[in-house]
């Protein structure tokens, strides 16, 4: 008998049992699906956690204060000491620092006729939306001159444009941030969801002397934010940074909390790190759904097996040899898998699509996941079929025509 | 002219589940020649069941000699016997042993499937023309569900037919049939004897059935009692022997 006629003889077997057919196939057809989404939306929060991270700019280092422990407490971050404007100045003056800005922060509430919002001012220095790579969408960010002034110009992120004004322009308008008038001259770029839940467009930015002398108080800057020359000098730059303000300051080297550090390259190889781990759980569990499935379609086969002991009998008194068996239900053990194995896909495909629509993530089907997960359906149907197949090819021919 | 089957002390025996010895088959001869009607009686026990599993190729001799068509097969093996049966036999049974689900076209079909004949057109036109001698024509589409007792054993025939076999072997072809539709079947089998010179070897344990026979095979323990015309072995062999199944 040929191959194709075996296929042939498979196939009718198992369209006589439309319903056994589609129960089987479920096992893989849920383990192929479970797989592929599992990988993809592993893929895509990878993804995500990434475009978070490099929104934030990549090769740059943000330096904050660090947190004085007092009679067993942790302190907040600044309570050991506050960094001043020179040690800015100091950082900006490394070699390997391309840029380096000041950042006077804290919430303060914004007022445009009768509509109010509370939110974060940063008070920086024009080089910052260089820095953070961050463009404008209208306007201009405020200039050199108006830093050192203390001028009241203030830029606003979307979300807090969004809320005093509506749909309305707020270039050239005067809001009243903490009592004090400014002028808005310009309006970021939107920015999206900071990947805590969020938005990193409720910020509004102003010249950091302004945000010390009206909103703050003091002299303390919260954090320097530095960007290195090159992507690979980030994680050196940061120990630079810190040895020489711990020298500013007197601080011995090994007094660990007293900066605290945090730069994106690092950031991004611990997420990198951590959704890898993420990948391997999520697809090792879909795998062993994928197992129980195959271990299903032994059973039924099995099963199968049994229940058609008598049609066996008949195919081999017509002149089915035991390979003619062995093969037929073998082919009919692989159909069933790589049949479940494409609804598997099709269906993991989707749920890969919804479940991204559904969060904001992108979908990523990748192309090897849907072939591993088919050719180990095909595996599974292989070996979890021979076993069956193999019972069936040695049965009797007189006792199984004599079955019941 | 060779016998188209010839049987030479033929012995078959095996263990029942006790572990006592059955002497199903006690060495028999048996000549059938191209062309021959004819009927196997005995009563339940007698190794009737075990001589006909053993000319159908689906069991294997203890020892002795079984030549079909010119060709030894007590020592083939199962995939050889497999052959055999595919090339050389046409089954038909009392329980019709069709594939449920299956067309009749489709059943029909399945022993041209095993022998490998990749054309399916070739195929068709084979069981449409068998399936027509049956008289069943234009019901070969109907599932053996579809049909009566009688059709499907008219199926099973054609199925047996198709592959254009010397020998048909029909293990009770009436057991399951009314009179009437028994004595279909059989008239049947009468013309597929008569007008294609088809070789028919049946079992039966109906008197009447046997009476529509050529020869008659009276069996018991094991060892042919009888042989001859229907009317002679009914004569001269205590009655007994064929009711007291």
């Amino acid at each position: 008998m040929t191959w194709l006629l075996t296929f042939r003889v498979a196939l009718l077997a198992l369209m006589r049992n439309k319903l056994r057919t589609l129960l089987t196939m479920l096992g893989i057809i849920i383990g192929v699906a479970a797989v592929i989404s599992m990988l993809s939306i592993a893929n895509g929060a990878a993804a995500n956690i990434q475009k978070n991270i490099a929104a934030m700019g990549t090769n740059t280092v943000q330096i904050y204060g660090g947190n004085r422990p007092s009679k067993g407490l942790k302190g907040g971050r600044g309570s050991w000491l506050q960094m001043k404007a020179d040690d800015w100045h100091a950082v900006a003056a490394l070699p390997t620092v391309a840029e380096a800005c000041p950042i006077v922060s804290g919430q303060v509430t914004a007022v445009y006729g009768s509509a109010n919002w509370n939110t974060q001012f940063q008070g920086t220095t024009p080089n910052f939306i260089v820095i953070r790579n961050w463009n404008l969408a209208r306007g201009r960010f405020f200039t050199e001159d108006e830093t050192r002034s203390g001028a009241h110009v203030v830029v606003l992120g979307q979300e807090v444009a969004n809320k005093l004004f509506g749909a309305s322009d707020p270039l050239g308008k005067t809001i009243r941030v903490s009592n004090f008038p400014m002028l808005v001259v310009g309006l970021m770029e939107e920015k999206g969801e900071n990947g805590w839940g969020g938005s990193r467009d409720d910020v509004l930015f102003l010249p950091y002397i302004t945000a010390q002398r009206k909103l703050r108080g003091g002299n303390g800057i919260n954090q320097i934010s530095a960007s290195a020359r090159r992507a690979d000098q980030v994680a050196a730059l940061e120990e630079q940074i810190i040895s020489l303000l711990k020298e500013r300051y007197h601080i011995p080297a090994d007094a660990e909390d007293a900066f605290h550090a945090y730069n994106q390259a690092e950031a991004a190889k611990q997420a990198e790190e951590s959704t890898q781990v993420f990948s391997v759980l999520l697809g090792g569990i879909a795998s062993v759904s994928l197992l129980v499935g195959g271990i299903g379609i032994m059973n039924i086969m099995l099963v199968s097996v049994t229940e058609r002991i008598r049609e066996i009998g008949i195919r081999m008194a017509l002149g089915a040899r035991g390979f003619d068996i062995l093969a037929q239900f073998l082919v009919e053990a692989i159909t069933l898998c790589l049949l479940g194995g494409a609804l598997g896909v099709a269906l993991g495909i989707g749920i890969s699509y919804a479940v991204a629509t559904w969060v904001g993530w992108p979908a990523l089907v990748s192309t090897s996941s849907i072939w591993i997960a088919f050719g180990f359906s095909a595996l599974i149907g292989i070996f979890f079929g021979f076993y069956p197949a193999l019972q069936a090819s040695r049965l009797d021919p007189i006792q199984a025509l004599r079955h019941e | 002219m060779t016998p188209l089957i010839q049987i030479r002390q033929l012995v078959r025996t095996y263990r029942s589940g006790g572990g006592v010895e059955v002497h199903a088959l006690r060495g028999v001869d048996l000549d059938i020649h191209k062309g021959e009607f004819v009927s196997i009686m005995g009563p339940s026990g007698s190794g009737k069941s075990t001589l006909m599993n053993t000319l159908g190729c689906l069991d294997r001799p203890t020892s002795g000699s079984y030549v079909l068509d010119g060709r030894e097969t007590a020592h083939l093996s199962r995939d050889q016997r497999a052959w055999v049966r595919n090339r050389s036999l046409g089954f038909v049974f009392q329980g019709f042993n069709l594939l449920a689900r299956t067309s009749a076209l489709e059943n029909v079909e399945l022993p041209l499937i095993y022998r490998g004949e990749k054309n399916a057109r070739v195929r068709r036109e084979r069981a449409l023309e068998v399936l027509g001698k049956v008289g069943l024509g234009k019901r070969y589409h109907h599932v053996p569900s579809q049909m009566s007792g009688g059709e499907q054993q008219r199926v099973a025939i054609a199925r047996a037919l198709v592959t254009r076999p010397p020998l048909i072997l029909a293990d009770e072809p009436t057991g399951n049939l009314d009179s009437k539709t028994s004595d279909e079947v059989m008239e049947l089998f009468r013309l597929l004897n008569h007008d294609e010179g088809i070789t028919i070897l049946l079992v039966t344990h109906e008197p009447d059935v046997a009476a529509k026979t050529q020869r008659v095979v009276l069996v018991k323990d094991g060892s042919i009692v009888g042989d001859g015309p229907p009317a002679e072995v009914f004569a001269t062999s205590a009655l007994g022997v064929i009711t007291s199944s």
